[in-house]
């Protein structure tokens, strides 16, 4: 055992895994953690804490991670290198895994023009790839990056990362991935998936370079609540592809919400399907309280108990 | 080479408001091919500078000089006669100019009158794009001859971002995401291979400015 987490154990024992992701409150109030938390309890097997994501000022991924330990649920903790150097990451990751932190998630980060601090400096001392290959050496050589230096203690992480297949180069998202593999990556969780065509085609140059046997991939899906979230998701959102049938079918439905939910648990379905996918990663942004019936309905529950 | 692009005429008017006689100095290298501090520029803004003193009653004897380069000293040295002469020196070379002139006229105040933007290329008439960030340790025999350091908004080293969609970066859709480039010229090579590499963390400390100036010292050259 890397680090000896829920997911990790759920993972290596092959069982289909279920993570959700909590944002952070944009401020100090507790209570919409726990009130998020809440709806995810006993439905997923972890639960992935963004980090400033789309570059809003919220409560740090740390101390969130570290409130969820305490209400007995286990934490991602998710890392960019947009807002840290490589002092604070190693140092953030001391302080994270003397919390209790398992799981970590290394990630770039979204552009900080896109959120409510455009004034200030990115960092982007590492990049992403760096970024996880730093924290392995911190847990496997037991030396900081760049170092001989003994650290004090052990670290003890499962290292995530993204990928995205909807992105371009899309030829170039395998070769990623690979790279993200070789610098130390355990698990992967991909960008939410509409358009199952080209992710069955990502899977497969995957396999192809063998790397469904070297990392675990989590599917990501996010449940369309509305036909405006569907259009202006596909419009606006780089990276992101979904079908004219799947926009159609939410914008026709009479009750778009639960016809976004249904398509959700349909993809999570087929999604099951595809070799090499080892579970599923629910983002049901600011609809926390969906992901029980999703994972209901997906026939997901209850999630295991595992030793 | 580097970019620059005058400063709106109010700020530089500012500037000099207690001045009444000046020097504008441009330079003929790298401000003359963007057109932003030549000596056409020396010229136009001379002239909109003595306009609008003229206009609030307050003169301005404003002087011009285009020094080849206004880096090098033995140039800046050129204007030591003409700025001995004025009370102030508004210089459009890049800020490297401005600075050769601050450390060689150490009581004439010198002001900057455009803002340097970056290392760039021409990329079709009127329009400039960076391309070079002087980072110290140039990788472009990994990146087939595309910098991610100067040219994606994040500066990647291993490949391009979830925001890369149609060859164009998320942040400015105008722009051409670097990795894409990178991708597609490789392949156009037949290096794609390179792409598979781990290019490890950079030592900005060591060869960015993250350590402050950096220096180039030549014994061979020293006289």
């Amino acid at each position: 055992m890397k680090a000896g987490s829920n997911l990790e154990k759920i993972l290596e024992k092959r069982i289909f895994a279920v993570t959700g992701e909590l944002g952070p409150p944009k401020g100090n109030d507790v209570n919409v953690i726990k009130r998020k938390a809440e709806f995810l309890k006993g439905y997923v097997d972890a639960i992935n804490i963004t980090d400033n994501q789309t570059a809003i000022v919220r409560m740090s991924s740390i101390a969130t991670s570290s409130i969820l330990i305490q209400m007995e649920l286990e934490p991602v903790m998710q890392m960019t290198t947009r807002d840290r150097n490589r002092i604070a990451i190693q140092s953030d990751v001391f302080g994270a895994t003397a919390l209790g932190i398992k799981n970590m998630l290394c990630l770039t980060g979204d552009h900080h023009t896109f959120g409510n601090q455009v004034d200030s400096k990115n960092v982007h001392d590492l990049d992403s790839i760096q970024l996880i290959d730093c924290v392995r050496t911190l847990r496997d050589q037991g030396t900081l990056l760049g170092g001989e230096e003994k650290i004090e203690g052990e670290v003890k992480l499962l290292i995530g990362a993204a990928e995205n297949p909807f992105a371009d180069p899309f030829e170039f998202r395998a070769i990623r991935l690979g790279k993200k593999v070789a610098a130390g990556a355990d698990f992967i969780q991909t960008q939410c998936i509409y358009d199952m065509n080209r992710f069955k085609e990502w899977m497969k140059m995957v396999r192809d370079r063998g790397l469904h046997e070297k990392v675990h991939i989590l599917a990501g899906v996010t449940p369309l609540k509305s036909g405006g979230m569907a259009r202006y998701m596909a419009k606006n959102v780089s990276g992101i592809i979904i079908p004219d049938e799947i926009i159609d079918r939410v914008v026709k439905a009479k009750k778009p919400a639960e016809e976004g939910i249904k398509i959700c648990v349909e993809q999570i379905q087929e999604l099951r399907e595809i070799e090499g996918v080892r579970g599923v990663h629910i983002m049901a942004i600011e609809w926390e309280q969906m992901v029980s019936k999703i994972t209901e309905m997906a026939g997901l529950l209850p999630r295991p108990k595992v030793e | 080479m580097i970019k620059a692009e005058q400063k709106p005429i109010d700020e530089i008017l500012r500037y000099l408001v207690p001045h009444n006689k000046i020097l504008l100095a441009g330079c003929g290298a790298c401000v003359t091919v963007c057109h932003a501090g030549g000596e056409k520029e020396v010229g136009l803004l001379a002239s909109g500078l003595r306009m609008a003193r003229m206009k609030i009653g307050k003169k301005i004897e404003v002087l011009e000089a285009t020094p080849a380069r206004q880096c090098e000293p033995e140039f800046a040295s050129e204007l030591t006669e003409t700025i001995e002469r004025v009370e102030a020196v508004i210089s459009i070379a890049c800020g490297v100019g401005v600075q050769t002139l601050a450390r060689h006229f150490a009581m004439i105040p010198v002001f900057p009158g455009v803002n340097t933007t970056f290392m760039g290329e021409t990329v079709s008439h009127g329009f400039w794009e960076e391309r070079c960030q002087a980072c110290g340790n140039c990788i472009l025999e990994k990146t087939g001859g595309i910098c991610p350091i100067a040219r994606c908004a994040k500066q990647l080293f291993n490949g391009p971002c979830g925001g890369s969609s149609k060859g164009k970066c998320e942040i400015k859709r105008e722009a051409d995401c670097a990795w894409q480039l990178i991708y597609d010229r490789l392949k156009n090579l037949g290096q794609l291979y390179k792409l598979e590499e781990v290019i490890p963390a950079k030592r900005w400390g060591v060869e960015s400015r993250d350590s402050g100036p950096r220096r180039i010292v030549r014994e061979d050259l020293k006289v």
